[in-house]
């Protein structure tokens, strides 16, 4: 009798919101769009090399490529997929190097199959961007090596959108049946989502703004991200809203994350810098510094909030260390 | 003849109660972790069923196993204050160790061979400075220590012939709540002792590499496979494992180019096979364990959030989880053996 009651109570909740929403409404959803839009900027490669025609679409791909960039698990992992698609930080300069070599080097290496053996470093939106918006003059024509990053970033994109679809969905969305030896749990799967977002808002904190923080002594404004292409404000406030669309679909009642989101996503809008260059003068930095300490909070809260109510923690092991 | 020295000791032994592992099951290893609110150590059999759960004062870090008598040693967290020994078939506290007024244990340590003497990794509680404390294992009673050749002292391992090694982290840490103090100029090191404490060889690691703190270790014959944890720049490439056959350099053991991120920097636990033909390290941040073969060469990487103690099995090895998981781990994949309500904390700790 209690027990119908409450499935009655729990089936009349007005927003269903768990995992199962964030893969159907969140994840599958993006990843169909970033295959679309690196295959819309392949094809527009594949048509004209010069860089004031491929930039709208190097955008879009850019945009659709920050709605999953957060989702750091699944068929993404494989063959370095994530590393290959966005290779930042690169404090070494490891791409550029490595392109310079492809630049200059056997034409070879640039169809499809060599091409995806290729340094990761040198793939991907980052390798286009050096192409797209060259800060130096590059030691050849780039037209051949614009074509096969384009491809190659396509390809990826559609193996990781036909992975979830095909079969990660699937082993995400049956966590806890007895055959499945990767989500022991109904809770393991909204553990790795909630790890996604913790991890993302750390990025956001320790990488995309912590990197040209560096410290009030030394600012490290050339250590932002996406520089040449003006994108590390706006991959910063896509990434935000994103993450809060992914906490949406999971829990309809985590209202302290929200309003950390908010603020945080206000503090971002507020700011006009769009590669955080201000960071050298101290009233510029002041804004940056009020916009990091809010995302910080924001992780924080989130911790403290989205984990109880997700009924999972960051990880026994991984929160301690030693 | 028997002298009197040696029948005093044969009286000694026979008032004690000669419990072996074999009393209490044979379990392939230890592992401490956390159940509903309380903390435990369970002795694990090869395929993962607990035979044996025992009560602990608090959360414990890593454990060290007598060779022949089920006793158990648990340390503390770092800044360890106490560790207990623990009889593995009453569950019984058999003695509660405490390290000098000014010292902290630092979470390791390991009996000699002949199980006569604990060794525990400690450090000075003002500048972290290195010890091996010395405890006779008849009595648990402290007889000396030993300067461990470095700041930060964590794991330590005991080679067959009774030398020591001593992975020296180079961490400097407050004394009270484990903040770091002297990254920018941290040296860590790996210090071999003979076993009667001297320093007999050490090797650091090259400077752009100080940050890498070492931290682990497992053994592969007389060569140390070590484990690093990385406090420099997140956005540097490094290697989490290295190789150190006492006598030559060390040999860094990076990942695949395509994982050079995936540990997050962090190796948490390090294992070896009993065949010697696997070394796995563990990185609980990253939900990542990292397989490399005997050469140091990575051979496979599989994904399990808060994945982190390892211990060598008969064959391959054991990895336990933050979720209470217990998985079977070799090249092709992670198996999962069992599933425990205790959530599963940093170390395995494999009886050999």
């Amino acid at each position: 009798m209690l027990k119908t009651l409450a499935l009655a109570l729990c089936c009349a909740t007005p927003v269903w919101a768990d995992f199962p929403e964030t893969v159907q409404q969140h994840i599958l959803p993006g990843y169909a769009r970033f295959a679309q839009a690196a295959g819309d900027l392949a094809q527009a490669a594949a048509q004209s090399c010069d860089p004031a025609a491929l930039r709208p679409a190097f955008h879009v791909a850019f945009d659709a490529w920050i709605g999953v960039q957060h989702l750091q698990f699944g068929p993404v992992q494989e063959d370095g997929i994530l590393l290959a698609i966005q290779y930042w930080p690169d404090p070494k300069g490891s791409g550029a190097k490595a392109q310079r070599a492809l630049l200059l080097g056997d034409p070879a290496a640039l169809a499809p199959e060599a091409f995806a053996a290729q340094s990761v470093a040198a793939r991907g939106l980052s390798g286009l961007e050096r192409l797209l918006y060259p800060t130096n003059a590059l030691p050849a024509d780039p037209c051949p090596l614009i074509r096969a990053t384009a491809t190659d970033l396509a390809q990826m994109a559609q193996r990781v959108h036909k992975a979830w679809v095909d079969d990660y969905a699937d082993l995400l969305l049956t966590a806890g049946a007895p055959s499945n030896t990767s989500y022991l749990t109904r809770p393991e799967a909204r553990q790795v989502l909630f790890t996604q977002i913790i991890g993302a808002l750390e990025f956001m904190r320790d990488q995309r703004l912590g990197r040209p923080l560096g410290s009030f002594g030394k600012p490290r404004p050339e250590r932002a991200e996406a520089i040449a292409s003006g994108r590390s404000l706006i991959n910063l406030r896509l990434a935000l809203r994103n993450l809060r669309d992914m906490v949406a679909t999971l829990t309809p009642d985590a209202p302290q994350t929200m309003a950390a989101f908010d603020h945080a996503t206000a503090m971002a809008d507020g700011l006009t810098d769009p590669v955080f260059a201000e960071v050298a003068d101290p009233q510029g930095r002041l804004r940056v510094e009020i916009l990091h300490q809010a995302i910080t909070a924001l992780r924080d809260v989130a911790l403290m909030e989205l984990g109880p109510e997700l009924d999972v923690g960051i990880g026994f092991n991984a929160a301690d260390g030693d | 003849m028997t002298t009197r020295r040696a029948f005093l000791a044969g009286m000694a032994c026979a008032s004690m109660p000669r419990v072996g592992w074999a009393d209490v099951g044979n379990p392939a290893c230890l592992a401490v972790g956390k159940r509903g609110d309380g903390f435990v150590l369970h002795g694990l059999t090869a395929a993962g069923d607990s035979l044996f759960q025992i009560a602990l004062p608090g959360r414990g870090h890593a454990a060290a196993a007598h060779p022949t008598l089920a006793l158990a040693v648990a340390f503390a967290r770092r800044p360890g204050s106490f560790a207990v020994v623990i009889d593995c078939l009453t569950g019984l506290v058999r003695h509660q160790l405490t390290p000098p007024s000014d010292r902290q244990f630092s979470g390791h340590g390991c009996f000699s061979a002949d199980g006569g003497l604990l060794l525990t990794s400690e450090v000075v509680a003002e500048g972290s400075a290195g010890r091996i404390g010395v405890w006779d294992a008849s009595d648990f009673r402290r007889i000396g220590e030993w300067d461990s050749g470095g700041i930060g002292p964590h794991d330590l391992r005991r080679l067959a012939d009774g030398r020591l090694v001593v992975a020296n982290g180079g961490i400097q840490t407050d004394s009270g709540d484990r903040t770091k103090l002297n990254l920018p100029d941290m040296r860590p090191n790996l210090t071999l002792l003979s076993a009667a404490g001297l320093v007999l060889d050490q090797v650091e690691l090259d400077p752009e590499l100080r940050q890498n703190s070492i931290r682990h270790l497992a053994l592969l014959g007389d060569t140390v496979a070590f484990a690093m944890q990385w406090e420099g720049d997140p956005a540097q490439p490094v290697p989490q494992l290295g190789l150190w056959t006492p006598g030559a350099s060390p040999r860094l053991c990076p990942p695949a180019p395509d994982e050079a991120w995936t540990m997050k920097g962090y190796a948490g636990s390090i294992a070896s096979s009993q065949a010697g033909d696997l070394i796995g390290l563990t990185s609980a941040p990253a939900g990542a364990v990292m397989l490399f073969d005997a050469a140091g060469t990575p051979v496979a990487t599989h994904r399990r959030p808060d994945i982190s103690g390892l211990a060598a099995l008969p064959s391959g090895l054991m990895a336990t989880d933050g979720q209470g998981g217990i998985w079977g781990c070799a090249p092709m994949a992670l198996t999962p053996l069992a599933r425990s309500q205790t959530a599963w904390d940093n170390h395995l700790i494999a009886l050999l």
